[in-house]
């Protein structure tokens, strides 16, 4: 612990900084710069100083608000991901054999919905949705259960909701059963010495265990859902009216649909700002139960 | 090259220009005067980095809210409140 760390290896990273320029940096500065001026396009820009997100931030006016509507959406939708996909996935992986035949036939079938692009997930669930000719739809329909996602709000959310666990708590069970497997059998030995029933098992020896690919996994689910576009798109399309308008979502209609350039850029600025904040918080936890688990 | 399409204005190119000289002088210090991270008041350890990303996300929220919450009172109180911020996180963080 006493070696000072040496950053000049980072200069080692510089051909990667020059390509994330171009890919990121460059577009990110741009926004910035829409962000302080208004355009009624032609490339003519005007400036507005900090109007715009004088106007974001007051949920009076009607950016504000439908950033405020849609930032509420955004943070339900994430956290009713999280609060599903993460206690399923790790149930799913407790059940998940450890040995034989059955671990590469269940690791691959888990990783199947993984591998489906975004918006052909959103397809399917479409087709799979609709009420006259989905296989879903036309079922719950038939038990006498009125489900129309194209109508109802709450159809509509159940729908973007069930598609993202359907895509996704693969990806927790996959981690998850990565942690369980690192557990030395020597663990469950001593747990079984002392007569420790599954449930003291799961919360003294697996879960503790699991803590780390548990971050990961709530991070990147996090982050993938706070960022969701494409599937809801494809689905509702944000809809029925704006029930399932999430941040990114409204972004795009501020940006292409109205063209309001300058608006949609403050918009992205804060929804940008909100990611990093959530990000480092993730980040700053992780390193604190690494140097924790070093101590 | 044509960078219109970026549209510039001398104000945004002000803030990068201190963005990249603080990064340039960090990036300088951290290779001259090698540190070791310190656990300070949050908690965690902590590089000057670390201290000027959290001082840098810090300061725009302040702005942020500054924006939404102090009406017509000038800009430049966040700005104060943003240094003070930055003071105590490279102090004590």
């Amino acid at each position: 612990m006493a070696k000072p760390v040496d950053n000049r290896a980072w200069f080692l990273v510089l051909p990667v900084v020059a390509l994330v320029a171009f890919s990121a940096l460059i577009p990110v500065m741009t926004v910035v710069n829409y962000s302080v001026q208004d355009s009624f396009g032609n490339n003519e820009f005007f400036w507005n100083g900090t109007g715009w997100f004088k106007e974001l931030l007051d949920p009076s006016t009607d950016l504000g608000g439908r950033f405020l509507d849609a930032l509420w959406r955004t943070l339900l939708f994430s956290g009713l991901c999280l609060l599903i996909e993460v206690p399923l996935g790790i149930g799913v992986a407790l059940t998940l054999p450890r040995r034989g035949w059955g671990v590469a036939a269940s690791l691959v079938l888990l990783a199947l919905p993984l591998l489906i692009p975004w918006n052909v997930v959103g397809t399917i669930w479409q087709v799979f949705a609709r009420r006259d000719i989905g296989l879903l739809g036309a079922a719950v329909n038939g038990l006498g259960i009125e489900y129309n996602y194209a109508q109802s709000p709450l159809a509509a959310w159940v729908t973007v909701v069930a598609m993202d666990v359907w895509h996704w708590t693969s990806l927790v069970v996959l981690l998850c059963y990565a942690g369980l497997r690192a557990i030395p059998d020597a663990y469950y030995q001593a747990a079984k010495v002392d007569g420790a029933s599954s449930w003291a098992v799961f919360r003294a020896i697996q879960l503790p265990k699991m803590q780390r690919v548990l971050t990961i996994a709530i991070l990147l689910r996090f982050m993938d859902s706070f960022m969701i576009y494409t599937e809801p798109f494809v689905v509702t399309g944000g809809g029925p009216g704006n029930a399932t308008t999430f941040l990114s979502i409204d972004l795009v209609k501020i940006a292409l649909g109205q063209f309001d350039l300058g608006k949609a850029a403050a918009m992205s600025i804060v929804y940008n700002l909100i990611v990093l904040t959530v990000c480092w918080i993730f980040f700053a936890t992780t390193t604190r139960s690494q140097s924790e688990a070093v101590q | 090259m044509n960078l219109s399409w970026m549209a510039w204005t001398w104000q945004t190119a002000l803030f990068f220009a201190l963005l990249l000289g603080v990064l340039a002088t960090m990036t300088t210090l951290a290779a001259l005067r090698p540190e070791r991270d310190r656990i300070g008041m949050l908690g965690l350890p902590t590089t000057r980095g670390d201290r000027l990303f959290l001082t840098l996300l810090g300061a725009a929220f302040i702005h942020l809210g500054w924006l939404a919450l102090a009406g017509e009172a000038p800009l430049w109180g966040a700005s104060i409140l943003s240094l003070l911020l930055g003071a105590i996180l490279f102090r004590w963080a």
